[in-house]
């Protein structure tokens, strides 16, 4: 019978018992998958790495930069150093602003260093053969330690019309690797959420990058027309904004 | 007005009472975060010091928080109850720890009281007690509530059933629905949090879930924990609404961050009353709280995260809730960092909310961020079945596959029970032994009680 009900759904149902407590099979389980999350809370982000690829890729120029955050256990305590640049990374970007910038991809670590470097390539060109011609200066930006809201002073400074960051959410045990994706129209520092849209849990076993490039075309296509991103531009199809990331405060 | 304290000559002097309470705080990172917190352990202890000789009546006249600039101030004030105050008008900070550890202090002496203490006086005494005092204190008040069902008496441990689905899957949610009914959970609420915002898929389940209930006639309340403006819409389309839930903070700008107000919140209570839903009670508010979100919501005003959250009890008083949850874990290590600082706000929470006389449960709970693990949950659980917490979360194996943390399962449940002889609301307990499912002493059946429950199930299970 159990066998069945977990087809519906990927809790964890079924389990069994020992007298009340755990069998030792599921216990173990529970413990690895914990184990992983973790590790991909505290794994380093190379984000050369993920430059050299994703330039190997074709995607053109791509900077590398950090947020102010000097490493990851400052990162998690200190959100507010995590949505600032440091001054070499001000530096660099202020020294690449030169032709017009349509489109700024920042694809940062958050807080999973594993979704970025496992999605964001197949979601950006996912995202190449759906864009069409309607973005074509697009600067990509590799950031370090980075918070959503690092996107806004990124976007800011490379002088793009809208921003898009690529983020490791919240790890989940069952979802380790989950990429966020965050539109911003008009970036700039101390923008807030509400002005944001949100597609959450993309990876293979979550939202398929063709879906999550598909949303993102349409929400880049409404804020470019009504000139603003957020509440005021619904995606219809999905509700904006990650719940748990909702539930009692912000946290990107 | 400044407080200072003198030892060996030596002088520290605190600006206010809010500089004080914040460094007289046990060390929490949001608190660090947002600059409040001592400097030093020995400020801290020097803090606490200074803090046990304030009287509680100067609680009255020294606002935290302005009165003209906020209505969470105002509910404060207006609301205060001064003949109750007079049991400890007279005590200090200091004074009023030893009056609450006093054996002649009992859960009469301690109601009685209640109205007349303030959340800021429940903060600041909490500030002073170690983990120990939270506990016997705790375990002294007991706040009893009912809707179809009677939660919080003596001896009685209740579970938040929570079969939460990454897509709001109906046949999901039920599968874990039944299976938890089959561990005997459910009886503080079957509550699921919804992936999607939207008034249709709030409605699906508001009618999935009661169908469930009355399917098998279960004494208990259902909620899908939705915006309380989708709630509202949700009534005024006559869906089946038990509970209204909301999460609330306590400043009004925290609350703006959650867009609702007091009014709001006294409006959806008055619509889920006028349903008259409740068989045997009228308690028809869930709420949620949080250390930390005051600051993430940038409105603690400079007041320290766990005084912001006693705050937020005063609003959840005034509107008589069933079930009040804080969510201690949840939000995030920038908040509280590890285990320690987790299972100290969850004892402060549940101190300070039963004190005001609220119905406490509490999300015993981490992320994957916070530097915590099961051991640490373990730990809270069982300090808080101790304290007599009323209810804990149900969740499949500890595992919320849709809000991606770790809170309590249906197993952690009934290890409670095991060690500490805690039972089930008594409605609960007796359909538990009607449907085959426990016996008369709460004991799990062994096997066959699920092909008793799964026939009626299969307009969602198949």
């Amino acid at each position: 019978m159990w066998a069945r009900l977990r087809r519906f759904t990927p809790a964890r149902i079924g389990l069994g018992r020992v007298g009340g407590s755990v069998p030792t099979r599921a216990l173990l389980d529970f413990e690895l998958a914990h184990a992983r999350a973790r590790d991909a809370v505290h794994a380093r982000f190379d984000a050369s790495a993920l430059a050299d690829e994703l330039r190997g890729a074709g995607f053109g120029e791509v900077l590398v930069v950090s947020s102010q955050a000097r490493d990851r256990m400052e990162y998690l305590l200190r959100p507010d150093l995590g949505r600032a640049l440091d001054a070499e990374s001000l530096e660099k970007l202020r020294e690449s602003r030169g032709s017009a910038c349509g489109l700024g991809v920042v694809i940062g670590d958050g807080l999973s260093a594993a979704a970025p470097a496992r999605h964001a390539v197949p979601l950006l060109r996912e995202l190449q053969t759906a864009r069409g011609s309607n973005w074509t200066n697009v600067t990509t930006v590799v950031a370090n330690h980075a918070r959503v809201a690092l996107g806004d002073e990124i976007g800011e400074l490379l002088g793009a019309e809208a921003v898009v960051v690529l983020i490791g959410e919240r790890p989940g045990l069952s979802s380790p690797d989950s990429l966020g994706v965050y539109l911003t129209w008009a970036p700039r520092a101390g923008r807030t959420d509400a002005e944001r849209n949100c597609i959450s849990n993309v990876r293979p076993e979550g939202l398929a990058y063709t879906e999550a490039a598909r949303r993102l075309v349409y929400l880049l296509g409404e804020a470019r027309r009504l000139k603003l991103s957020g509440v005021a531009l619904k995606d219809d199809s999905e509700a904006s904004g990650k719940t748990s990331e909702k539930r009692l405060a912000r946290s990107c | 007005m400044a407080y200072s304290v003198t030892i060996g000559g030596c002088t520290r002097s605190f600006g206010d009472l809010k500089i004080l309470l914040a460094k007289a705080t046990p060390a929490r990172s949001g608190d660090a975060l947002a600059g409040v917190s001592a400097e030093d352990e020995e400020e801290r202890a020097l803090a606490k010091m200074a803090l046990a000789d304030v009287p509680l009546a100067r609680f009255l006249e020294e606002l935290l928080i302005p009165y003209e600039q906020d209505e969470v101030t105002r509910l404060i004030v207006d609301t205060h109850d001064a003949q109750a105050f007079t049991a400890i008008g007279s005590l200090t900070v200091g004074e009023f720890r030893e009056w609450l550890l006093d054996p002649a202090t009992d859960t009469d002496v301690l109601a009685r009281a209640a109205p007349g203490i303030t959340p800021e006086m429940a903060a600041a005494v909490s500030k002073l007690m170690r983990n120990q005092d939270l506990i016997l204190a705790g375990q002294k008040c007991r706040v009893v509530t009912r809707f179809r069902n009677t939660l919080g008496l003596p001896g009685r441990l209740s579970v938040r059933l929570q079969p939460n689905h990454p897509t709001d899957d109906v046949r999901g949610i039920a599968a874990s629905m039944l299976e938890g009914l089959l561990y005997g959970c459910g009886d503080a609420v079957i509550g699921v949090n919804p992936a999607s915002d939207s008034l249709q898929a709030v409605t699906r389940l508001l009618e999935m879930m009661n169908a469930f209930r009355e399917r098998y006639d279960v004494p208990t309340q259902t909620c899908v924990l939705a915006h309380v403006t989708n709630t509202l819409r949700a009534m005024e389309l006559r869906a089946p609404v038990d509970l209204v839930f909301q999460s609330i903070g306590g400043t009004e700008g925290t609350n703006r961050s959650f867009g609702v107000s007091l009014k709001l919140l006294e409006e959806a209570r008055a619509a889920a009353l006028e349903l008259q839903r409740g068989t045997v009670g009228d308690n028809v508010m869930y709420f949620e709280t949080g250390q930390g979100s005051a600051l993430s919501a940038g409105a603690h005003e400079g007041v320290d995260q766990q005084t912001c959250e006693a705050r937020a009890y005063a609003v959840a008083r005034h509107l008589k809730p069933l079930l009040v949850n804080t969510v201690v874990g949840f939000i995030g290590p920038e908040y509280l960092l590890d285990g320690k600082q987790i299972i100290r706000a969850g004892l402060e929470d549940h101190f300070c909310g039963k004190l005001l006389g609220l119905p406490m449960g509490c999300d015993v709970c981490y992320t994957n961020h916070a530097e915590a693990d099961q051991d640490d949950m373990d730990t809270l659980l069982t300090l808080l079945a101790v304290a007599g917490v009323n209810f804990v979360m149900g969740v499949p194996g500890a595992d919320d596959v849709m809000l991606n943390y770790q809170s309590t399962s249906f197993h952690d449940a009934l290890y409670a029970r095991s060690v500490l002889g805690l039972r089930r609301a008594p409605e609960f307990e007796a359909w538990l032994e009607r449907m085959g499912i426990a016996d008369s002493r709460g004991d799990l059946a062994g096997t066959g009680a699920e092909r008793k429950l799964l026939p009626g199930a299969s307009e969602w299970l198949g």
